[in-house]
């Protein structure tokens, strides 16, 4: 029913998106979750801001891989110590001996032949799926004004340079990264505006300026729906001061700052839900998976901006890339214990796509608000 | 807090030239760009200009400006110094506010500004040509990562040489850490000067004379191949030509960051990873002798939601559901019509939904105190229904930053 690789099939994923959309948390997620699916696996951060590492709580990540988790691998990008452990294992010099140059040469390549530091970086993941150390590897890739250059910069290269180890390098990374069977793309984005605008954009320039495809795109911090439409106009009533003077007595206090909070969540929730839709429709979703039936196509009251049947169109033309729903997580501070809900979200998600059949595993607070949507869907 | 005269973004931006709008990804930062320069025009007056160069070009949608504009100087032929567009005079008078000034904003092109560079600093209109033309050229300047930071602040630098604005703000572009903006120049200069562009653009020859030099030369062309080097070579033997000029240039840009006249608005939210990372900009600002006007919190929730008193009563609520539902609903009740079970389920939601924003709420002021006591917080404004889409939000997300001190919501 998924002629594509599920997203988990695949050997390799590049997670990007807009700055702050909480891309390393997803990536850290997914990773945990390949992991305890059993596969052996890596995950990379390139940026070297160490956010991965506060995910598993695990110290920092460095160059060299370090098992965070059983089966779970973690390392930080190093683009000059990537460089000296392949020119290593391609001219077999001596590293000692080889200290002094190739420090000057990485500065050369890096900045005299745009791209290199991106094949270099790029290129070590490609050789651990290629060389079968890691049964899946997650990229937490750069943000996503800047990924399309990493994932084009093998072509790049492939045009200017002719001959060389570099060439010979670029030729088997693009077998690599074109294979839909292999490698792919996860957008994350949050319901909001401008990352909506930039993974549409993104999955645009995927198409036109590279090879990979897009696994599919994750949204993030999807709020829950706290009130169905009939529950939505009691809530209204709620509010009048026949209700509020009533409330007050019982509670011994008022409760409009209850209530405020409450109609904070759903406008906030509401004004989401048009980009949401637009991303929908921009990608043409086809999946709509039973979990994210649940998180994102249900808008309550906002009954006009539904798109009924149309998002679970399984594709009359052309098909887009699945969807996926991980709900906001109400929790003191980040770190593993969130890590792991992000993964049991994604689970949830990627079973419900598997197996229809099967009900999701929200949080317990999400299930409660997002059960009745459907009802009233 | 204390009753203590704060600094205010009013104050600040009225004393300076330059405002660079900086922080972490995500948080806001071209709304807030866009919301001051729309306050400055709007109450202060003058030519007030906001650029960005931004990829996604996110400032256009936030003004309302159509992208079209900011096509590739080659299309539209239209000079990089006259880019900016005005917004119209009327959108204001619609938004509420009559300008005082003219807001003006600008999209930068990375490639164009490139470009211009080139053009400016070739030694004649050949040289100029043949780097233009040359394949390296133009997968640097269009396609790969580092080449906006510095285009980002030289054509700020030439903004502010030309005179033509009273203010700009920058929006500052996407970078993997803010700090690279900032060392930006830099880089560009260390690039030029370095030894390593001498061993690249000394002739093919004499490279096999040097013995020092020589397994750099090996290892050199095992990886890229002989010819690859040899059009590197060439490519970088003519940007040399440019050299002296951008080297003048970067040092001028980094004086004009520094000068009295520049400011830089860090902007954050208080999730815990942009806190982080803003904290690291704001210590390297002063090391780097950086003017830091002061700290914006972008997209805070409401303080109300961390009394403890509120969260007693949202408990309460939920375990009074029942018998609360019952009394609204009990006949001639306010909420007879809706039923006991449909009541009891909204209370609850009602009860358990500021349990789980007040977690958050009390997370973010935890991280607030803690930036406090460390760094000025100069303004905050709340998530808003809308994101800034248009100039009315660019106007009422700059209400909330322009006098408010750091008056809690």
């Amino acid at each position: 029913m998924h002629p594509e690789p599920a997203v988990l099939a695949r050997k390799l994923l590049f997670v990007t998106g807009k700055g702050g959309v909480g891309k390393t948390t997803i990536s850290a997620g997914l990773a945990l979750l390949a992991s305890t699916h059993g596969k052996r696996t890596l995950v990379c951060e390139m940026d070297a801001k160490g956010d991965l590492a506060s995910c598993f709580e695990s110290g920092p990540t460095r160059f060299e891989e370090r098992e965070v988790a059983p089966g779970l691998f973690a390392m930080s990008m190093d683009p000059e110590a990537s460089l000296r452990q392949y020119l290593s294992l391609q001219l077999r010099l001596p590293r000692a001996a080889g200290i002094g140059p190739m420090a000057r040469m990485f500065d050369f390549v890096a900045s005299a032949a745009p791209g290199v530091r991106e094949i270099v970086s790029v290129g070590k993941l490609c050789w651990e799926v290629r060389e079968r150390h890691y049964d899946m590897v997650v990229v937490d890739a750069a943000a996503s004004g800047h990924i399309i250059g990493q994932l084009a910069a093998p072509q790049a290269i492939n045009q200017l340079v002719q001959v060389g180890l570099v060439r010979q390098q670029t030729d088997w990374m693009l077998e690599i990264l074109s294979d839909p069977e292999v490698s792919g793309v996860l957008a994350v984005a949050t319901p909001e505006e401008m990352p909506v605008t930039e993974t549409i954009e993104l999955a645009e320039r995927l198409k036109e300026e590279t090879t990979v495809s897009l696994a599919a795109v994750i949204v993030n911090r999807v709020l829950p729906e706290l009130f169905v439409t009939r529950e939505e106009q009691a809530f209204d009533a709620l509010r009048q001061p026949a209700a509020t003077e009533l409330l007050a007595a019982q509670l011994g206090g008022r409760p409009e700052p209850l209530l405020d909070a409450a109609r904070l969540m759903v406008r906030t929730r509401r004004s989401r839900a048009s980009h949401l839709e637009r991303l929908r429709a921009a990608l043409g979703e086809h999946g709509g998976t039973h979990a994210g039936a649940h998180a994102g196509t249900h808008t309550g009251t906002q009954g006009s901006l539904e798109g009924g049947p149309h998002s679970n169109a399984p594709g009359g033309g052309e098909r887009g890339a699945p969807m996926l729903y991980v709900p906001y997580l109400f929790l003191r501070s980040s770190g593993l214990r969130s890590t792991r809900q992000i993964a049991s979200a994604l689970a949830a998600e990627l079973e419900a796509g598997l197996e229809p059949g099967q009900e999701a595993d929200l949080e317990p607070g999400q299930e409660a608000g997002l059960e009745p949507g459907q009802e009233a869907g | 807090m204390s009753t203590q005269a704060y600094t205010t973004i009013e104050a600040i931006v009225a004393a300076k030239e330059i405002v660079v709008v900086c922080g972490p990804g995500g948080v806001g930062k071209t709304s807030v760009a866009a919301a001051v320069a729309a306050m400055a025009a709007a109450q202060q007056g003058g030519r007030v200009l906001v650029v960005t160069v931004d990829p996604a070009r996110r400032l256009a949608q936030a003004l309302g400006l159509s992208t079209a504009f900011s096509a590739t100087g080659g299309a539209t032929k239209r000079p990089a110094t006259s880019g900016a567009q005005q917004v119209p005079p009327a959108a204001f008078v619609k938004a509420g506010s009559p300008p005082r000034g003219e807001l003006w904003a600008e999209m930068l092109d990375t490639k164009q500004g490139w470009d211009n560079l080139v053009a400016r600093h070739a030694p004649d209109r050949a040289t100029a040509l043949r780097i233009l033309e040359n394949p390296l050229y133009q997968n640097i300047s269009g396609r790969f990562v580092q080449s906006h930071d510095y285009i980002a602040v030289e054509r700020l630098y030439e903004l502010h040489s030309e005179g033509a604005y009273d203010l700009i703000v920058v929006d500052t572009p996407p970078t993997r850490n803010a700090v690279d903006f900032l060392l930006a120049p830099e880089r560009m200069a260390d690039f030029f000067s370095s030894r390593l562009l001498r061993l690249l653009t000394v002739p093919y020859r004499s490279r096999l004379v040097d013995v020092a030099s020589r397994p750099f030369y090996y290892v050199a062309d095992r990886v890229l191949g002989t010819q690859f080097l040899e059009d590197i070579a060439e490519f970088f033997i003519l940007f040399q030509t440019l050299s002296e000029g951008f080297v003048k240039r970067a040092r001028e840009v980094e004086r004009l960051l520094a000068d009295r006249r520049t400011t830089f608005i860090v902007v954050s939210t208080l999730e815990t990873v942009p806190v982080r990372e803003a904290e690291a900009f704001m210590r390297l600002l002063p090391a780097k002798r950086l003017h830091l006007g002061g700290l914006v919190l972008n997209k805070v929730l409401p303080e109300y939601l961390t009394e403890a008193r509120l969260a007693d009563r949202a408990e309460l609520l939920c375990s009074l559901a029942p018998a609360v539902a019952g009394r609204l609903c009990a006949p001639g009740g306010p909420l007879e019509e809706f039923g006991e079970g449909l009541v009891e389920r909204v209370l609850a939601e009602v009860g358990t939904n500021f349990n789980n924003i007040a977690v958050v709420a009390r997370r973010e002021a935890a991280q607030r105190s803690e930036l406090s006591g460390s760094f000025e917080v100069v303004a905050s404004a709340p998530e808003l229904d809308e994101d800034v889409h248009d100039l009315a939000g660019a106007l009422q997300l700059g209400r909330h930053l322009w006098s408010a001190g750091p008056g809690r919501l």
